[in-house]
This record gives C-alpha cells, sequence and structure tokens, in this order.
C-alpha cells in the first residue's frame, strides 16, 4: 500500500497533537494538584432508602473546617433539598449528592460544577467558590415534565 | 439505469425518510419557538414529547431510512441487481422498520413515551415503545443481510478480484452497525421490555445507560460513514476528478469500526459508579479516532486538488476556483466538510473530561450534534438526494432545479450557522439542554440565555423553510422533472492499484481486533456493574 510522503506528515502531526491532548488530560485528571478528574464516586446505596442513609439522612450545608463545608443534596423531580444555600467567598465546598428517583443532572451554571446523579449511587466533586454573587443550580438532564422548573440557589455571600 | 425494482426499493426508502424529515424539522421549530417563549403549546401536546418525537423521527428513523436506501442504490450499481430472495429480504427489512417506526412515533404522540430518544431509566415507557425500537433494529438486521450476502457472493464469483470500493464500505458500516447494536438490543430484550411488562420490578440503572452508550457513539458513526461513502466515492466523480487511494479509504473505514466502538464512556463522564480509569482508557481510544478521519481530510482535498489540476489550475491554491462551485451535488456535501472543521474540534472538547465539565448536558452539546449530523451528514445526503433521486426516478436534475438547490442548501447552511452557534455560546454559560424554558424565573445567571434562544429560533425558521423546498424539489425530481438518465457518479481510482493488500479484506482479522478493544474497555467495569450493583429501579412515569 503506497502512503503519500506529505500524507505520512500529515498523519504524523495529527499523532502528535493526540499524544499531547491525551497526556494533557491525563495529567490533569490524575496527577494534578486538586485533581480534576472527572466526577466518578464508586459509592452506592439502595435508592428507596436514600432518607435513612448517612450522610442523606441529614442533607443540608455542614461545616467541616476553616472555610470548608460539606454540602449534602438529595435530587428528585422536580427540586433540591436543600434548595437555598448561603456560603461565605472563598469557601471550599464538598458537594455529595444522589437522587430518591430518576436520573437528575447537577450543575450550576457558569462554574464547572456539573454532574450527574443515577438512581442507587452518590455522586461528588469539590470546587471552590472565589467570587460572590448569587448562584443558579439547576437539573440539567431531563427528568418529568416539571423539568424546568427544578433549581436551587447558592448564594457566596 | 438501476433496475425498477431495486430502484422501489430505495425509493420507499426515501419517501419515508423525507416524511420524517418534515415532520421532525417542524417539531424542531417548535421547540426553538418555545424555548424562546414565543409559544406556548397546547395542553395535550407536551415539550418533552415533541422533543422525543424530534429525536427519534430525525436522529432514528429519517438516518436509518436514508443510509438504507443510499446503501441498496450504490451496492446495486456496483454488484449488479439483487437476487430476489435478498430484495425479499430488504422489503421484509422496510416493513419492520416502517411498523417499529410508526409504533415509537404513536405511542410518543399518546403521551405513552416521553422518554427523549435516548429512553433513559428509570423513566419508564410503555413496553410498545421498546418493542417499536426492537422492530426498527430487526429490521436492519433484514437489510444488513441483502447487502452482505450480495457481497459475499460478488466475490465468490470474482475470485481475485478487489471488491467495488462503495460495496465494501456499505459492509464495512454494516459491520460496525451489527457490533453496535449488541448494546441496545441487549438492554431492550434483556432490561427494558422485560421491567416495562411488569415481569421485573427493578432495573439496573448504570448498566442500561452503558449498554445505551455501548451503541449510541458508533450510532453517530453509522451516521457519519454513509457520507464519508458518497465523499470518498461519489465526490471525486462529480468534480471531474479521481479518488486518491482506493486502500487507504478502505483503511480508513476499518478504523473508523474499531475506535468508535470501544469508547461510549465519554458519554457517561460525569456518572457516578464507573472509575475514572476507564473513562480515561475509553477517552484514549475516542481519540484515536483523530487518525482515519484526518486520513479521510487528506484524502478528499486530494481529490480536489487532482481535479483541479487535470482542468489546467497552476499554482499552490488555483485548483479551489476550479471545483465546480454552482453543482448542488458538490456545494452541499463540501459544506458539509467545511462544517465537519470546527464539529470535529467540538468533539475533541467534550471528550476531554475537564472540558467536557463545563459543556455537559448543556445546550452546546445540541449544537455539537446539529452541526455533525445536522449540517456535516445532512448535508451531504442532500447533496446525494439531487443526482440519486432522479437516477432512480429515470429523470434528470435541471439546471433550473439544481439552481433551486443552491438556495436550499444556503438557507439550511444559514439556518444551521445561526442556531448552532447560538446553541454552543450560550451552552458555554449554562443553559442546559432538554428543558422547555430556561429562564429560571429571571435569575441573573440565566439572563443572557433568552436572546440566544430566540437567535435559535431564527435559525430554525430558516431550516424549515430549507426542508419545504428540499421536499418540493425531490417531489419534482421524483415525478415532474423532464425523463431521462442522470449519472450514479462513482469515482475512478487516480493510481489505479488493482492488488489490494490481503488484510483488508480479510474481515475475521479486523472484526477480531474490534472485539478484543471492546472487551479490553468494557469487560471489568460491565462485570463491576452487575456484580457490584446497587438495589434496582422501579420505573417512573413523570408525565
Ligand atoms: C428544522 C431543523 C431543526 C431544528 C429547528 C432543530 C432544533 C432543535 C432544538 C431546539 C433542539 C434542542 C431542544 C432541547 O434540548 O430542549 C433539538 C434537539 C435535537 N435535534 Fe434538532 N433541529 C433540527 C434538525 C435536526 C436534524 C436534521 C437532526 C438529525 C438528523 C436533529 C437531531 C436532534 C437531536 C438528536 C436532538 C436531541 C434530542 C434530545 O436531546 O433528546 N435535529 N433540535
Ligand atoms: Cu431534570
Ligand atoms: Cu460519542
Amino acid at each position: 500500500m503506497h502512503i503519500h510522503k506529505l500524507e505520512k506528515v500529515w498523519i504524523a502531526i495529527g499523532f502528535v497533537t493526540l499524544v499531547a491532548f491525551l497526556t494533557t488530560v491525563g495529567i490533569q485528571a490524575f496527577a494534578s494538584d486538586g485533581h480534576h478528574g472527572a466526577p466518578s464516586d464508586l459509592t452506592k446505596l439502595d435508592p428507596e432508602k436514600v432518607h435513612e442513609t448517612e450522610p442523606f439522612d441529614d442533607p443540608g450545608l455542614h461545616k467541616i473546617g476553616e472555610n470548608e463545608y460539606e454540602l449534602v443534596m438529595i435530587l428528585e423531580s422536580y427540586g433540591f433539598t436543600p434548595h437555598e444555600v448561603r456560603i461565605p467567598e472563598g469557601s471550599t465546598v464538598h458537594f455529595q449528592i444522589t437522587t430518591i428517583d430518576v436520573v437528575h443532572g447537577f450543575e450550576i451554571a457558569g462554574t464547572t460544577v456539573n454532574m450527574m446523579a443515577t438512581p442507587g449511587h452518590v455522586n461528588s466533586m469539590t470546587y471552590t467558590f472565589e467570587e460572590k454573587g448569587n448562584y443558579l443550580i439547576l437539573c440539567n438532564e431531563f427528568c418529568g415534565t416539571g423539568h424546568h422548573f427544578m433549581s436551587a440557589e447558592l448564594e457566596v455571600y | 439505469m438501476v433496475n425498477a425494482l431495486d430502484a422501489r426499493l430505495s425509493m420507499y426508502h426515501f419517501y419515508t425518510a423525507f416524511a420524517a424529515l418534515l415532520i421532525g424539522g417542524f417539531f424542531g421549530l417548535l421547540q426553538t419557538l418555545v424555548r424562546s417563549e414565543q409559544l406556548t403549546l397546547p395542553v395535550d401536546l407536551n415539550y418533552y414529547q415533541v422533543l422525543t418525537a424530534h429525536g427519534v423521527l430525525l436522529a432514528l428513523v429519517f438516518t436509518t431510512f436514508f443510509i438504507f436506501g443510499f446503501m441498496y442504490a450504490g451496492v446495486v450499481k456496483t454488484t449488479g441487481e439483487f437476487a430476489s430472495h435478498r430484495r425479499k429480504a430488504a422489503w421484509i427489512g422496510f416493513v419492520l422498520m416502517l411498523i417499529g417506526t410508526i409504533m415509537a412515533t404513536t405511542l410518543i404522540l399518546m403521551n405513552k413515551a416521553t422518554v427523549l430518544y435516548t429512553f433513559y431509566a428509570p423513566l419508564q415507557a410503555s413496553p410498545f415503545f421498546y418493542i417499536g425500537l426492537a422492530f426498527i433494529i430487526i429490521g436492519t438486521y433484514f437489510a444488513a443481510y441483502a447487502i452482505i450476502s450480495q457481497y459475499r457472493s460478488w466475490r465468490k464469483e470474482h475470485k481475485g478480484e478487489k471488491s467495488p470500493l462503495f460495496t465494501f464500505m456499505a459492509v464495512a458500516t454494516l459491520v460496525l452497525w451489527l457490533i453496535a447494536t449488541i448494546g441496545v438490543v441487549t438492554a431492550v430484550t434483556l432490561q427494558y421490555i422485560p421491567w416495562s411488562f411488569g415481569w421485573t420490578e427493578t432495573i439496573n440503572v448504570a448498566l442500561s445507560r452503558t449498554l445505551f452508550w455501548f451503541f449510541g457513539h458508533p450510532l453517530v458513526y453509522f451516521w457519519l460513514l454513509p457520507a464519508y461513502m458518497a465523499w470518498y466515492v461519489t465526490v471525486p466523480k462529480i468534480i471531474g476528478g479521481k479518488i486518491f487511494s482506493d486502500s487507504l479509504a478502505r483503511l480508513a473505514f476499518l478504523l473508523f469500526i474499531l475506535f468508535s466502538i470501544p469508547v461510549g464512556f465519554h458519554h457517561q463522564l460525569l456518572e457516578p459508579g464507573i472509575s475514572e480509569v476507564w473513562k480515561y482508557v475509553q477517552v484514549v481510544l475516542t481519540f484515536a479516532v483523530i487518525i482515519p478521519s484526518l486520513m479521510t481530510a487528506f484524502a478528499m482535498f486530494a481529490s480536489f486538488e487532482i481535479a483541479g489540476r487535470e482542468k489546467g489550475a497552476t499554482g499552490l491554491l488555483g485548483w479551489f476556483k476550479k471545483l465546480p462551485w454552482s453543482d448542488v451535488r458538490f456545494l452541499a456535501p463540501f459544506i458539509g466538510m467545511a462544517f465537519f472543521i470546527p464539529a470535529g474540534a467540538g468533539g475533541i472538547i467534550n471528550a476531554s473530561h475537564q472540558m467536557n465539565q463545563v459543556v455537559h448536558n448543556t445546550i452546546w452539546v445540541t449544537g455539537h450534534f446539529h452541526i455533525t449530523i445536522g449540517a456535516t451528514v445532512i448535508l451531504t445526503f442532500f447533496g446525494i438526494s439531487y443526482w440519486l433521486i432522479p437516477h432512480l426516478k429515470g429523470r434528470v436534475l435541471t439546471k433550473h432545479i439544481n439552481n433551486l438547490g443552491k438556495y436550499q442548501i444556503v438557507l439550511w447552511t444559514v439556518g444551521m450557522f445561526i442556531m448552532s452557534a447560538a446553541m454552543h455560546f450560550s451552552g458555554l454559560s449554562g443553559n442546559p439542554r432538554r428543558t422547555q424554558i430556561t429562564s429560571y424565573n429571571g435569575h441573573e445567571a440565566a439572563a443572557s440565555w433568552g436572546s440566544y434562544e430566540v437567535a435559535m429560533s431564527v435559525g430554525g425558521t430558516l431550516l424549515l423553510f430549507s426542508i419545504f423546498l428540499f421536499i418540493g424539489l425531490m417531489i419534482n425530481l421524483a415525478f415532474w422533472a423532464p425523463k431521462g438518465s442522470e449519472e450514479f457518479p462513482i469515482g475512478e481510482e487516480f493510481e489505479d492499484t488493482h492488488q489490494l493488500p490481503k488484510l483488508l479484506e480479510n474481515w475475521k482479522v479486523w472484526i477480531a481486533i474490534a472485539i478484543l478493544l471492546i472487551l479490553i474497555a468494557y469487560t471489568i467495569p460491565v462485570i463491576d456493574l452487575i456484580q457490584d450493583a446497587p438495589p434496582g429501579s422501579p420505573g417512573y412515569q413523570f408525565w
């Protein structure tokens, strides 16, 4: 099979770019500070016993250190519990979420907080809020005809 | 000329495809009008029903019918007419797909399957919705049988010759399809149908999503490869050039089979229950698809340059001006190729963990697939229709229709550009997809989205006009255009290579590598999803 010289060069450039991209993604996912991998929590629970299972038996904001919080949230069609949260500027928040019914999305518009909640699983991620403001938390996966009403607020003061 | 019986087979597929395009496109415009709050739907038709129908009719029905209509025509053109038992199998396939489509669409319109076209559990549709989908897939198996068995007997009768490129590519596309559908067929038959009938109480949600995306990503290649068939085989002839390299074209298709299946996790990057390591493994395999994509881009531009130089072009880029810009058969696929440049870049963004974090499930993603399938693929399909419909109906593409066709293509291009640009930009600031209204009671974070939604509806309006014009022109080409014979363009090779590397047509080897990659990428995470599963979920009907 004959391959044109220019095509070899072209494919080689493509290959080098590919390796460079994958290395960047890989380093950021596994070796960077603060860990920027995809939210992939492996914790499981019974989706019909969420309210009796730790930590979801006590949903809400829990202070766990200087400027550090844990936010435990339950998602269901069509709402978040809790649905109004206030935290001081500069706080680091560890989100822990799950759903009691169908699949939902957990997105904070304008940030990189974005993850799926699938029944039977806990999902989690961490984010530091450096800017004051009123943030919109919304569900970004279709969860029924009231899906567009499913939102909550997070105020950073 | 294709013989009348096979021509009819293809035409029935096109009639169905174009009907789906018209209805689906109309629903698409409704969506943009509702999202931008310019229209409220009547109470007995909710937004998500419309959206389910849009996804099913366009992404599943339009594409599948068009693709089989096109592949049948090309296979018959390059290997001779269908033996009658194969034609019969193809018709059975058509009828099954049609029954499945009617079942699924009826249930959606009855509000018994408002689960969107991805039907994620534990939202639970009527069992007959899943059975309808199963009919569509079983229908494609009959269709695949017709083509693959035609190819095998051609090879038996032509020992030592290389198979026609078009038919080879059709077979490669079907091999991809047959492997890919294993995922969705398993989910539908072993999980969704028993669960929706109530024979099993709960469903393993994470497993069902994984099986769906095992199918969902190669599904997009099932749409794209037929467009590539047109680019590799027919476009060089239309522009008066040559196919740059027959063997590299085949190799590219084989690589697409390898790298488009073991990659479904890139749709599940933000999902719990799948470890990061396995996600990354599949991201690596996802990126590998860059190689055959770059080969395709190279081949296209090489054949453009060859064509231009044969027409006397000089200088580095002189050939560009020699391309037949006023021929709709070329203009449409060319614009499709151009759309694939940002579309490919967008795909790389979506597959990269950290950037995906910003855009996942925002309307950016919807923008992405409207420029891949909704522009690259569909513009190529439009381009094909302008010569294939008259070819099959014994008529000709007149200059007049060609000129109107250019307007249709330009309308589509501008409409899709406006709509998908608005989708991409507002998605970056978080505007969610699959959402009826995105004002969130006037929340400041959502303040900028409204004007983008209006832009989407402007684009959507142009798109629907383009569909009207297209359907009108197709009716004209099928029934009224002057009789004659329109060419089915099949390119010739630049350097004739009679001998193919044997390996390229050794399907066992390629299928074995594909299966090996799938086993590497999926075995351990799937075993985990089954063995270590949390209690399952009952069904919910939240509509
Ligand atoms: C008149 C032309 C079209 C318009 C106006 C249009 C508009 C839209 C809009 C606004 C959405 C997003 C709705 C939402 O997420 O809330 C959407 C989704 C979608 N469109 Fe289109 N579209 C058009 C053509 C197409 C074509 C030709 C295809 C494929 C062949 C297509 C496939 C899809 C798919 C698969 C979805 C996703 C559905 C889902 O998220 O469940 N569309 N379309
Ligand atoms: Cu939702
Ligand atoms: Cu994909």
